[in-house]
């Protein structure tokens, strides 16, 4: 592989560890709170957590940008009082696959949540542990592989996202040149040789994610 | 062992759970047909289920207090549950298991109730490495009552602990409890629709029908035991007899 298509890796599989590592946290959080309790807006959540899988993805990325833009509500507060810029930066590709993968880290692992029994909980509890314990050492363990499934299916989102990051972060060479933008861009230009090395890298990570992705779901409901 | 339970108050999907009774026997039997409540209340008393109203203390000890809004939680109640499929805890060894007690609490075992004890009267000392996976239903029985047991509670609930077994296994188990009953004398509260588990486990019943008590009484007043094995029947001099294998 050449450099360039080196580089290009490297930074789209930085940028897909990294969104999945930052959606980690709330997505757990999210998909234990719709499989274990119910509160109030409880369904607009569940909605608004699926939007992305079924907006166009560059609608999802208009929306991000008039976010984030300099004259959006998060971005200009951002860039006035921490001095961080957002959009056609690396930090808006981590934002717009974070956000476009976030559905499926949080369905698969609420149906993860959901297949633990709450009496093997409850048990825990009359064994002396308190709600926190419980889920770290009985709940959280027991729905492992179906958490750790749904962040590889966000990882592998992540590596091929492409409407959304293109509206946020543009095509920058060297500073937001996604795998997916690439290709797009060597295609463009016609060349397709190129174009065809990188869609093999494309399919080779995302085949080993959504490989590993498989056998945790197996593992699961085995 | 005094449980209290008074004025009780539980609303379920088809009727409203209402029990009020003090408990004092060694071992209690809660008897009744599916869907009677007997599980809502055993929850409701491990601090599971939270009533609208009533009042649970356990020697003195208040659980809960629908009137002062006292709800103790079921972490501190010192009460041992064991559900009918014995809820092992699958990611983890029997030992691990058996120790999880001792790893959330601060854990002072009582005389007579050391790992090594419970692991010798259940006859479980050989799994101790094993997975739970690996065991057959018996053996996963004896583990969740030992679990249950190394947690040292004032009061342990069952939940038809032999509902999920074969006759054959049944067999098998029963002097296990038996050997509960005996060796460790915790109280127990044990539900069941089998009145040959009745018969042969408790001192008093409580009947259940649709989240009331119907009857109550000592086990041998209530039931009497035919020279087969496996039958017993409800007395027929009984004004409200009851079916012992009615589901």
């Amino acid at each position: 592989m050449s450099p360039d298509v080196w580089q290009v890796t490297w930074f789209t599989a930085w940028v897909a560890v990294a969104s999945t590592l930052c959606i980690l946290p709330f997505g757990v959080a999210l998909a234990w709170l719709l499989a274990r309790r119910n509160w109030p807006g409880k369904s607009l959540v569940e909605t608004l957590v699926a939007l992305p899988l079924v907006m166009p993805p560059v609608a999802t990325g208009l929306l991000l940008l008039k976010l984030f833009g300099r004259r959006g509500p998060l971005g200009h507060w951002l860039e006035e009082s921490l001095g961080i810029e957002i959009v056609f930066t690396w930090k808006a590709v981590v934002i717009a696959t974070a956000v476009m993968s976030f559905p499926l880290l949080v369905r698969t692992a609420r149906v993860a949540f959901e297949n633990v029994s709450p009496r093997v909980e409850h048990v825990a509890r009359t064994l002396g542990a308190g709600p926190w314990r419980v889920f770290w050492t009985i709940t959280l363990p027991l729905a492992r592989s179906g958490v750790i499934a749904g962040a590889l299916l966000a990882f592998a989102r992540a590596l091929g996202e492409f409407g959304a990051t293109v509206m946020v972060a543009g095509f920058i060479p060297g500073k937001t040149e996604t795998l997916s933008l690439s290709i797009y861009h060597l295609v463009q230009l016609g060349r397709d040789d190129e174009a065809l090395g990188l869609l093999a890298v494309s399919v080779a990570l995302a085949f080993g994610a959504v490989w590993f992705s498989e056998r945790m779901l197996r593992r699961t409901t085995a | 062992m005094n449980l209290e339970i008074s004025q009780l108050r539980l609303p379920l999907a088809s009727f409203v759970l209402e029990f009020n009774a003090t408990l004092h026997a060694p071992v209690t039997g809660l008897f009744g047909p599916s869907g009677a409540g007997k599980t809502s209340l055993l929850e409701t008393i491990a601090g599971l289920r939270r009533p609208t109203d009533g009042l649970i203390s356990l020697d003195g000890v208040l659980l809960t207090d629908g009137a002062a809004r006292i709800f103790r939680r079921p972490e501190t109640r010192g009460i041992g549950y064991v559900p009918q499929d014995g809820a092992l805890f699958t990611h983890l060894t029997v030992r691990e298991n058996l120790t999880y007690s001792q790893r959330t609490q601060a854990h002072v075992a009582p005389p007579g109730l050391t790992y090594a004890h419970v692991v010798e009267v259940l006859n479980i000392g050989a799994l101790d490495r094993r997975r739970i996976g690996s065991l057959s239903g018996g053996e996963k029985q004896r583990v969740a009552f030992g679990r249950a047991l190394l947690a040292a509670p004032q009061l342990l609930l069952l939940d038809e602990p032999l509902a999920s077994l074969d006759t054959e296994l049944k067999d098998q188990i029963l002097p296990y409890l038996l050997k509960i009953r005996d060796e460790f004398k915790i109280p127990m509260l044990l539900v069941s629709h089998s009145a040959d588990e009745i018969v042969a486990l408790c001192d008093e019943v409580f009947v259940l029908e649709t989240g009331r008590c119907v009857r109550r009484g000592p086990a041998s007043a209530l039931f009497t035991v035919s020279p087969q094995p496996h039958h017993v029947l409800a007395k027929m001099s009984d004004p409200r007899p009851v079916s012992p294998t009615s589901d």
